[in-house]
């Protein structure tokens, strides 16, 4: 999935240069999807997968999760899978960053939850569940981090309409009589 | 002690007063006193909060108007000013507090997102926290002036003196549903009556244009 700016501006270091994270994970999980866009480095990972990749990456010196987010690719044009999980990962010890991508689909997109790894991803993940649905296995407490306890839907997904269906009126009115 | 015009009865006439000494109702007295001091309940949730602030500090002296006592208990404050959007999180919170304050109380509404929701028309925004709280004033903008907070003030005060009410439970008589002084018709100017005044007559006589300059009107 790559726009045409994207060849534009492909910059050092060149594909070409060694990479010892991509030799390593190549090595173990086969050919994977990696990139390099003005020095920042991304790695496209198949889900069943993703848990096993984080994890060498925190011992290849990931040691600090910065984000999870997740984008919905409902209807974008030349998308294959619906839903993308991002991990932005750095190196407080080398100064590396390292995006990490896996795509999820309906129905009940889910993942293994990376909180065994980093307690960062806890409200994180939770955050995602909240917004986009996406079920991360293994999580310690996965509650809405965000929306209402009792809100049922997924409002970042983009079949959700921006208005709402109709939760935000679903309160009980006082009036001055039974106040 | 500023009630200025004692109310004159008939038959009341004949009693001897001694000086310095007013008649007057007992709940027109409790209304003076309500309007002014009123202490308002802070619901800030948002940029309006800030110019709720500064509405309460030295430049704008919200304390000319007996209501700089602002609390953060609402068993105390019988004003709550929400000032900022609502979101559905919110709500519950906001009715709360509202049902914790005591009577008499009263709300305004302060700015376009706690009035409509303003430009958060999306999902989690409450569109107007009249739809779920009884409110008494609105005030307009995106956020409101100073100026504008004080003058919704005024008229809440104005408001509070004309529905007197002694234990609050009175405000959903015919008092409580008049109209508010901004949205009463303006009385017809032309009540003249032309048979005692023979310059009119003649007035009359010629054009209807003329019946409208206000020269030829006592």
């Amino acid at each position: 999935m790559s726009s045409p700016s994207d060849t534009l501006h492909e910059s050092s270091p060149a594909p070409t240069e060694a990479n010892p994270h991509r030799e390593a994970l190549e090595q173990a999980y086969g050919p994977l999807e990696y990139s390099v866009y003005r020095g920042q480095q991304r790695v496209v990972v198949p889900a069943e997968k993703s848990f096993d990749v984080l994890a060498l990456l925190k011992q290849r010196g990931f040691d600090l999760l910065v984000d999870v987010s997740c984008v919905d690719y409902l209807e974008y044009r030349g998308a294959t899978d619906r839903y993308g999980l991002i991990y932005l990962l750095a190196s407080t010890t080398s100064n590396e960053r390292l995006t990490v991508r896996a795509f999820v689909n309906d129905p009940e997109p889910a993942i293994a939850s990376v909180v065994p790894l980093w307690k960062a991803a806890n409200w994180l993940e939770r955050e995602v569940w909240d917004m986009f649905g996406i079920h991360f296995t293994g999580h310690p407490d996965l509650r809405r981090l965000v929306m209402p306890e009792a809100f049922t839907a997924h409002p970042l997904r983009k079949d959700y309409p921006l208005q709402g269906r109709g939760e935000r009126h679903n309160f009980p009115v006082i009036t001055r009589d039974h106040s | 002690m500023a009630l200025t015009q004692p109310v004159s009865q008939p038959g009341a006439s004949h009693l001897d007063l001694p000086e310095n000494v007013v008649v007057s109702r007992l709940d027109e007295l409790a209304s003076w006193c309500r309007k002014n001091s009123l202490w308002p309940m802070p619901f800030a949730t948002a940029c309006c909060g800030i110019e709720l602030m500064a509405t309460g500090a030295a430049k704008h002296d919200l304390a000319r108007f007996g209501a700089e006592v602002f609390r953060f208990s609402p068993r105390q404050c019988d004003l709550m000013i929400v000032a900022g959007r609502v979101v559905m999180k919110m709500l519950p919170v906001l009715q709360r507090i509202w049902q914790q304050m005591h009577e008499p109380k009263w709300c305004i509404s302060m700015g376009a997102c706690a009035s409509t929701g303003g430009v958060f028309d999306t999902y989690a925004v409450v569109q107007g926290i009249d739809r779920f709280i009884p409110v008494d004033m609105y005030v307009p903008g995106c956020p409101p002036r100073p100026e504008q907070l004080i003058q919704a003030i005024i008229d809440l005060q104005d408001k509070i003196q004309r529905e007197g009410t002694i234990t609050g439970r009175e405000f959903n008589t015919r008092q409580r549903q008049q109209r508010k002084r901004a949205l009463v018709e303006i009385p017809q100017l032309l009540t003249v009556d032309a048979s005692r005044n023979p310059n009119l007559q003649r007035q009359l006589a010629g054009s209807a244009r003329d019946l409208h300059d206000p020269s030829d009107l006592q």
